[in-house]
């Protein structure tokens, strides 16, 4: 893919992305699709750092994905342990559920 | 072909990311943000990155994926119920208007930029190597194994019954 419009089709589709994600954030209750929207987020700025690495022709935006995914798989594991562990408290997946830290 | 199966998997995975905000049952939120990250795998490999393709479809749509699914089933999430008298509509319209006001803002200055031309450009799984475990990100490499170390310990100590 040597056009350089694609890049900029490429920063393009992860600004898109990243909105999207924002979005679910704000939008969905349920703390699981919470956090797939902050997958969805991670993966735009990802496709950006993928696309500027092919503009600029240096690898280190790749290096950069390949620490942002192992962050991004400790966050899920995290995050779900979390999401367990509060299901366990209160039964419920509903955000608002969960506005007051106090167990 | 190179552009149509661009264009192709961009508009795949636009409308599978608006599936994965717009259903209320996150299982088929989950499925859904599994046609995302495959479709972006396809356009990693057409931006000329076959090793950051591979790892998104391993890592991503494969470990953590079923990670997600696994903790929807394990806890028998139901939809989504609207809520009655929350007040969050209007809310909910503002953010976005707000986030399609600032994606419009930003892709608009980003169209207008010249592109230059492509340099070579050689992301084989070999240059990443040689990239990932040299002197300058070899530190940071195993730093991340204890960050996982960090995170195993923490999402067992996060998940017991009793502890």
């Amino acid at each position: 893919m040597d056009h350089p419009t694609f890049v900029q089709h490429a920063v393009l589709l992860s600004l898109v992305l990243f909105g999207l994600g924002t979005l679910g954030v704000f939008l969905r209750r349920n703390v699981i699709t919470v956090l797939m929207s902050i997958e969805l987020m991670l993966n735009g700025a990802n496709l950006a750092f993928v696309a500027f690495s092919r503009a600029a022709g240096t690898l280190d935006g790749q290096v950069l994905v390949f620490f942002v995914m192992v962050v991004a798989a400790a966050e899920a594991a995290v995050g779900l342990a979390i999401v367990i562990a509060l299901h366990r408290h209160k039964d419920t997946l509903d955000v608002d559920a969960f506005g007051v830290m106090k167990g | 072909m190179d552009a149509f199966l661009f264009y192709a998997a961009a508009a795949l995975a636009v409308l599978s990311a608006l599936v994965v905000i717009g259903q209320r049952n996150p299982i088929y939120s989950a499925f859904a943000l599994i046609v995302t990250l495959c479709s972006l795998s396809v356009i990693f490999g057409l931006l000329g990155s076959p090793f950051i393709a591979a790892l998104q479809v391993i890592v991503y749509a494969g470990a953590i994926m079923v990670l997600f699914l696994f903790v929807l089933m394990l806890l028998n999430v139901k939809r989504e119920e609207d809520a009655p008298g929350r007040g969050g509509r209007a809310l909910a319209g503002i953010a976005t208007a707000l986030v399609t006001l600032l994606v419009a803002q930003a892709g608009a200055v980003l169209m207008r930029a010249e592109p230059g031309p492509a340099p070579a450009f050689d992301a084989s799984t070999r240059r990443m190597a040689e990239i990932l475990f040299s002197p300058h990100f070899l530190y940071v490499f195993e730093a991340t194994s204890i960050l996982i170390l960090a995170a195993l310990v923490g999402s067992v100590a996060l998940a017991k019954k009793d502890l």
